[in-house]
């Protein structure tokens, strides 16, 4: 018979020898086993001191970026709502007044942008049907909290500051092969 | 009345009482802490430093918890159930000899609060009647799983308690006495018990387990198959006292088996070391307390090792098992004196 694992154990019921029937060796050796662990190295750890460190391709909170002079990239197009598989991504799109051109780069933008992050999966489908570069997943954590209403997220929280030093980091994730993975539009989910 | 020996026992008796509830606190933290490590985690360590205000906040949480008491639940005895484990769970501590004598101003006290002849019987009826706080505690509740662990924790204390007295009465046998006080003179230098009886202390042992009602033999309060056992109704403190209980027990049960097996709170070369008699006490009294959270270690760790007995292998131990080789061990002891007393 083939085994399944290295680990498995043929298990018979023949009748049990004196030293098995009192029990006390194997109590023994199981104690020895569990002292083992008692001195042994911990798995856990203690998280907000100590971080693990991420996957390279994780994906954490989204943000909505700005171009060079801290115009919102978003144009309001919808493809990522569309492309959203839990449907969290809900937008209200809006026309920039004259003026305006400091703060929107295009004619278009988002007044209301808001993501539900009770809905969302991390699936990263919005940042690849982006047209506009606008909105990436980072390695941020989402934060928890005891309510439902503070986890819709909106431009508030999601557009990163205008601030050259105070911009997102989206590079972490955006590994070569990622952003080769990306260029071919063969694996593109949104045909 | 001699008023010096009064006021020192009074004010012993609260140092007793409150050492016992401290090691009783700490020794939630330690299971925690005892659990956490040998299943490589690490256990309650945000509350102070180390965790170790844990019991603490846990005592606090327990207070502040909404009490419920069950419309069907007989209130009286519902009450009175936890108010008796709790209170026998005390009185056990007072017959302990905590340590030798000590000398102030000429005069000596005693470091045992009352040095009854019957000791040992002492503690045994203690024992017993602690059986009827989760008896009491599980009828009243009127819920079928917390009667099922009145059922259980009855006849499995029951059971090994026979085993139980029956190991003492070898003990007995070699020592000749009941008071734990002499029990534990007798055993000065490393005249320890173990080494005369180790069957005994094994049979003590494992009853002293089920007596505890902790792992392997927590039958009557299993969180899988019982939702609890006896104390599935309770909420609050009440439910705080019947696990605050168990703790006390266990502090009380190592003791027992300090004083009876490993010779109390005798230090071995101790004497040679020419310290003034009080020192000696002391360091006794101390030494005494290590091997007592030595053995609070060893039910943690038998705890945290094995799994459960099913109803039939309890019931078949107990009787089948321990008490046949309980009255072996009687016999054999009763057959050495009888020989070495004839010579």
């Amino acid at each position: 018979m083939k085994l399944l694992t290295t680990r498995s154990k043929v298990v018979s019921d023949k009748k049990m020898t004196f030293l098995e029937r009192i029990y006390i060796p194997a109590i023994l050796k199981g104690m020895y086993i569990t002292i083992r662990h008692f001195f042994g190295k911990k798995a856990t750890i203690s998280y907000p001191e100590q971080k693990r460190e991420f996957s390279q391709v994780y994906r954490g909170q989204h943000v909505l970026k700005r171009d060079d002079q801290g115009r919102e990239r978003c144009t309001a197009c919808g493809l990522c709502a569309v492309a959203c598989p839990a449907e969290a991504i809900t937008m209200i799109a809006a026309e920039r007044k004259p003026g305006e051109e400091h703060l929107y780069r295009e004619e278009k933008y988002a007044a209301v942008y808001e993501i539900n992050m009770l809905r969302c999966i991390f699936c990263g489908d919005c940042e690849e049907a982006c047209p506009k570069d606008a909105i990436f997943l980072t390695d941020r954590i989402v934060a928890s909290d005891y309510k439902r209403k503070p986890f819709i997220y909106g431009k508030d929280i999601l557009v990163e500051p205008v601030d050259p030093d105070k911009r997102i980091d989206i590079s972490a994730r955006q590994t070569e092969s990622v952003l080769k993975f990306k260029q071919d539009k063969r694996f593109a989910h949104n045909k | 009345m001699d008023w010096t020996i009064l006021i020192y026992k009074t004010i012993f008796l609260f140092i007793i009482l409150f050492v016992t509830l401290l090691v009783a606190m700490y020794s939630t933290y330690g299971e925690r802490k005892v659990a956490a490590f040998m299943q490589d985690r690490r256990g309650p360590n945000r509350a102070g430093p180390f965790g170790l205000f844990q019991p603490l906040a846990d005592g606090v949480k327990m207070f502040m918890k909404e009490e419920i008491i069950p419309l069907t639940a007989n209130k009286k005895l519902f009450i009175l159930g936890p108010s008796i484990a709790m209170t026998t769970a005390l009185l056990t501590g007072v017959v302990i000899p905590w340590g030798a004598t000590l000398k102030i101003g000429g005069r000596e006290f005693s470091m045992q609060i009352a040095d009854l002849n019957i000791g040992i019987l002492y503690v045994f009826a203690m024992v017993s009647i602690g059986v009827y706080g989760i008896m009491i505690g599980g009828w009243a509740s009127n819920n079928k799983y917390a009667l099922y662990g009145a059922i259980r924790a009855a006849s499995q204390m029951i059971s090994y308690e026979l085993a139980m007295g029956m190991s003492i009465v070898a003990l007995i046998l070699t020592t000749g006495s009941l008071s734990l006080h002499e029990i534990v003179e007798q055993q000065q230098g490393m005249h320890w018990n173990i080494f005369y009886q180790p069957l005994g202390f094994l049979i003590f042992l494992t009853c002293a387990f089920a007596e505890t009602n902790r792992a392997p033999f927590d039958l009557p309060e299993c969180e899988t198959e019982l939702i609890g056992g006896y104390h599935t109704e309770y909420s609050s403190m009440k439910l705080g006292f019947y696990l605050f209980a168990e703790y006390i027990n266990m502090f009380v049960s190592s003791a027992v088996i300090a004083t009876l097996y490993f010779g109390g709170y005798n230090m071995p070369f101790i004497d040679q070391l020419g310290l003034s008699p009080n020192t000696v006490t002391l360091l006794g009294t101390a030494f005494f307390f290590l091997k007592i959270f030595g053995m609070i270690f060893l039910f943690m760790w038998i705890r945290w090792t094995l799994p459960r007995f099913r109803y039939d292998q309890l019931m078949n131990l107990g009787w089948k098992g321990l008490i046949p080789l309980a009255i072996f061990n009687i016999f054999v002891t009763g057959v050495y004196y009888f020989f070495t007393e004839l010579t």
